[in-house]
């Protein structure tokens, strides 16, 4: 039977962030990913390095979401030497556009209380519709302004999963691929032990691990349960455009328009509560269209190439769950609709809770390497949900 | 938004047969078709054909007037350069002219929208100077274009076509490279007998090949190895030949091994299709009267799998038939007698196509082509760099586009699609079935933002 | 090379300022084919010359830009005093 420190079930850009971290570390990981059909969030996402607008109403999950992006840089370096391939990055700032003055001062106000709360150190800047329009010259007459924060950023993600794929291979992981995780069960009944897991796919061939890592997405929930886990996560489909490649249009990203490195114009940020539904729809997709050409007149003539939906895998407020099992030590659940922007936290900080001897204590954690300081890791606990 | 009782894409043999069948019956119909006259590709430009034209492509092509003649006496809705580019669930149809988008309703919708010739992806195809042999039979029929000095490489019944046809233009081609072995006579042998019923077609086809012996064209058998030589155009097309290496200069290389369904819009409604062995291609799973997985769609002609000409004129009959019952507009006893004849059409060019496809098979080397071959040729993704994905954990062709943006190109993977399922279901060892196709979604042909904006507000 | 079978209804376009001739019945493509101009535009990553393949609006690699968009030649009808360029990847 094949052993390894780590099993990671979900082959994702989440699980293999984490794999690539626990690898760093010296540690002997499996990773299961599922079929070519799955739901795959991340063949579906956006690519941004986000900062702005998270946490407005979690300070940790603000300072979380900017560790992560300010690692990014380091982190996209390290894989880049890894594997040869650039992932182009770019973090020059990035765009929220408002149509209206109205919802511009009020999304301002929303960012000048988060800054309060950081001791003033959020950098952005609020431009009105000339100030806009001289960074980006397309931007159309309908578009009353921006907001520019400094921190916001976009990578590649396709080329972000390819290389995380060939990187923890490189780097031996054991992939299991084109299988589906059946079942995941703890060696030793006994609550106070850290045995180990069997991980069982649904052909009957198992797996043994020490700790295991539950980022299946949606697929997390099911097979979360058994090993003690409540986590309430749903489906939230987002529907994204892309042009065909065109030349440069738009210097900076947006959180709905952004051109990616190729060429192509990508276009989203609809969010719709229909249960397991990846559709796209012709009202969903023609509104995202109008709105591109609202803000970006230009496009109006753009060829779309494509267009797809994916679903975000969502908690009751938006915020990660990192979760270790209670009832069987050594599970852990993770889970995020970022995990793009997480990757850098998610392959250092977060793989540091995951091998500690005790993750239950690891609280107010400080990780003085990145500048966190009384970090509380328990912010992210499922127990908000289930006080 | 218009309301017709059946909706029918694309105005081939299947779909002008459907149409006249279901307005006989009383049933208001819309035709949509992405040409700007009827005929579907194997009958494409019929309307402008002239006497010297029609005597180039022959009494086959000619025949097709039988089928668009009653469409001018009908009392349907014929848009022609209406390209459906999105089609709902609810029947909903949305389809651009001119740049304009449109949305219209049926209750029944039957896709007939044919075939598309199978990608030969060789070394060097993508060069300028390389084209499809149905390329060259397009120029002939929309434009008495003739392509001179071609060497036509590959096999099957429409590269023998077209070189007589060029033959009768007064231009024949430099030479036929044929990749058909001597082996496949022996498997086709025991489809003989189910093929006699078409013994008149058999005789075409041999007839044809007489011609093209007659006129001394170089016909090289059972060649392999095709590779098309050039930088910025084709030069040559070397192959080998009885062991040794051939190398014929020329600027123009028609390819074809066969043509496949179209299965744009029946995967992006995502209907149920298989993999079919002999053809080597996946098509949608029809009922008798061609109605798919989904009850208010039906399938007709090439599309719901390859029969050729006739047998889709058959069933683009015995699906408007079996889309009327099921909207009651007739009943079933009407609909049995009135399929009675097409069924036995379909019959006999079933034995045949059986016959044609153990004749014809696809060479290896186009199936799974050799690793630096280009097989998605809009985002230039090669055989190797798949194979590579695979090694990275890759299984299936949906994962073959986040990993290398192979399929992601406004083809839409139309022409690298089947190349990419052969190749994950090699190397994984997988059915092909169990490797399936592309996702495919709307709009299944690029249209501009604007086009798409302009309907805001208008869905559901 | 092509020849033609019969000379009719004389049109012609611009394709990046030169005067084709085309006739009726031809699309953009298979007047630029007759012209003797079988590349017509270049592949977005290897930077490759690529021509019509299927002439029948299923491979894309007949794209030129009209109007400001991008358009498959091979279904666009030639008609006289269209402007007919090369798409531009590359700059605005």
């Amino acid at each position: 039977m094949q052993e390894s420190d780590f099993a990671i079930v979900g082959g994702g850009v989440v699980g293999l962030s984490i794999a690539y971290g626990l690898l760093c570390k010296g540690k002997t990981v499996t990773i299961f990913d599922e079929h070519d059909n799955a739901l795959r969030a991340s063949r579906g996402n956006f690519g941004l390095v986000w900062v702005q607008g998270k946490g407005s109403k979690l300070p940790e999950y603000a300072k979380w979401t900017r560790q992560s992006a300010k690692s990014w840089k380091n982190f996209a370096a390290g894989l880049s030497d890894e594997s040869g391939t650039d992932l182009r990055l770019q973090q020059q700032g990035g765009y929220s556009i408002y149509l209206t003055e109205q919802s511009l001062a009020e999304r301002a106000s929303d960012l000048q209380n988060l800054k309060a709360q950081l001791g003033g150190d959020y950098p952005f800047d609020v431009l009105g519709h000339n100030a806009i329009k001289k960074e980006e010259p397309h931007i159309g007459p309908k578009v009353a302004g921006a907001i520019l924060h400094h921190e916001d950023g976009h990578v590649n993600p396709l080329l972000f999963l390819r290389t995380l794929s060939r990187v923890v291979r490189q780097r031996n992981a054991h992939l299991v691929t084109g299988k589906s995780v059946a079942s995941i069960a703890p060696l030793n009944e006994s609550q106070s032990s850290d045995s180990g897991f069997v991980i069982t796919t649904a052909d009957g061939a198992e797996f043994r691990s020490r700790r295991v890592v539950l980022c299946a997405g949606l697929g997390s929930k099911t097979l979360g349960q058994p090993l003690g886990f409540n986590v309430p996560i749903r489906a939230q489909r987002g529907q994204v455009l892309i042009t065909e490649k065109m030349p440069p249009i738009i210097n900076r990203p947006s959180d709905e328009i952004r051109q990616v490195d190729e060429g192509g114009i990508q276009i989203g940020a609809s969010a719709e509560e229909v249960g397991a539904d990846d559709r796209e729809t012709l009202d969903i997709t023609a509104r995202l269209a109008q709105n591109a050409i609202d803000q970006y007149p230009v496009l109006a003539q753009a060829s779309l190439i494509r267009s797809w939906a994916a679903l975000r895998i969502m908690s009751p407020d938006g915020f990660p769950i990192y979760q270790h099992s209670r009832t069987a030590p050594g599970a852990f659940f993770v889970t995020c609709h970022s995990g793009i922007t997480l990757a850098a936290a998610h392959a250092t900080l977060l793989t540091d809770w995951i091998c500690a001897d005790q993750p239950d204590h690891y609280r107010d954690f400080n990780f003085p390497d990145f500048n966190i300081t009384d970090f509380d890791f328990s912010a992210f606990s499922e127990e908000r949900f289930n006080a | 938004m218009k309301t017709y009782d059946l909706a029918i894409i694309g105005a081939g043999p299947a779909g002008m047969t459907a149409t006249t069948a279901a307005c006989a019956q009383g049933a208001s119909v819309c035709l949509l078709d992405e040409q700007q006259t009827p005929g579907g590709q194997i009958y494409r430009s019929l309307n402008h054909c002239d006497e010297q034209r029609g005597a180039i492509l022959g009494e086959d092509y000619l025949y097709g007037k039988t089928l668009i003649d009653p469409l001018s006496t009908i009392d349907a809705d014929q848009t022609f350069g209406a390209t459906v580019w999105r089609i709902d669930e609810n029947g909903h149809i949305y389809f651009s002219t001119h740049g304009q988008a449109h949305r219209i309703q049926a209750r029944h919708i039957i896709i007939a929208t044919g075939a598309l010739e199978r990608a030969s992806p060789v070394p060097g195809w993508t060069l300028p100077g390389v084209m499809t042999v149905g390329a060259a039979q397009i120029l002939i029929k929309s434009s008495g274009l003739i392509t001179e000095g071609a060497v036509l490489a590959g096999t099957g019944p429409l590269l023998y076509t077209v070189a007589v046809q060029l033959i009768s233009a007064g231009s024949p081609p430099t030479a036929i490279v044929d990749t058909q072995q001597p082996a496949n006579y022996v498997t086709a042998a025991k489809y003989l007998p189910s093929a006699l019923a078409r013994a008149a077609t058999l005789k075409k086809g041999l007839g044809y090949l007489a011609k093209i012996r007659s006129a001394g064209i170089p016909f090289y058998r059972a060649a392999g190895d095709l590779t098309i030589e050039g930088s910025t155009a084709a030069q040559a097309l070397s192959f080998s030949h009885k062991g040794h290496t051939v190398r014929l200069q020329t600027d123009n290389v028609l390819l074809h091994q066969g043509v496949i369904p179209n299965t744009q819009l029946t995967r992006s409604l995502r209907l149920k299709h298989e993999w079919n062995r002999a053809q080597r291609c996946f098509h949608p799973q029809t009922s008798d009267w061609g109605i798919s997985s989904q009850s208010n769609i039906s399938i007709a002609g090439d599309g719901g799998g390859i029969g050729g000409a006739i047998a889709a004129q058959a069933e683009g009959h015995v699906a408007a038939l079996g889309a009327l019952q099921s909207l009651s507009l007739i009943t079933t006893e009407q609909r049995d007698a009135g399929a009675q004849p097409h069924r036995q059409t379909l019959k006999k060019e079933a034995g045949l196509r059986r016959f044609l496809d153990a004749l014809y098979p696809v060479p290896e080397e186009v199936m799974r082509p050799s690793d630096h071959t280009i097989i998605c040729r809009c985002e230039d993704v090669t055989a190797g760099e798949i194979r590579s994905f695979v090694k990275a954990g890759c299984t299936g062709p949906n994962q073959t586009k986040a990993f290398g943006r192979c399929g992601m190109g406004p083809c839409q993977g139309r022409y690298c699609g089947t190349t990419v399922t052969e190749i994950l279901a090699a190397e994984n060892k997988l059915s092909h079935d169990a490797v399936g196709a592309y996702r495919v979604r709307a709009p299944i042909k690029p249209i501009t933002l604007g086009e798409l904006a302009s309907l805001t507000g208008t869905g559901d | 090379m092509l020849k033609r079978t019969s000379n009719n209804n004389p049109v012609s376009f611009t394709f990046e300022g030169e005067t084709i001739p085309a006739q009726s019945g031809d699309s953009v493509a298979s007047a630029m084919l007759a012209h003797g101009t079988q590349a017509l535009r270049v592949s977005t990553r290897r930077k490759a010359q690529r021509g019509p393949y299927c002439m029948m609006g299923a491979c894309y690699e007949c794209l030129v830009e009209i109007d400001g968009k991008t358009v498959q030649s091979c279904m666009t009808t030639a008609t006289d005093g269209l402007q007919v360029s090369r798409v531009n990847h590359e700059d605005v």
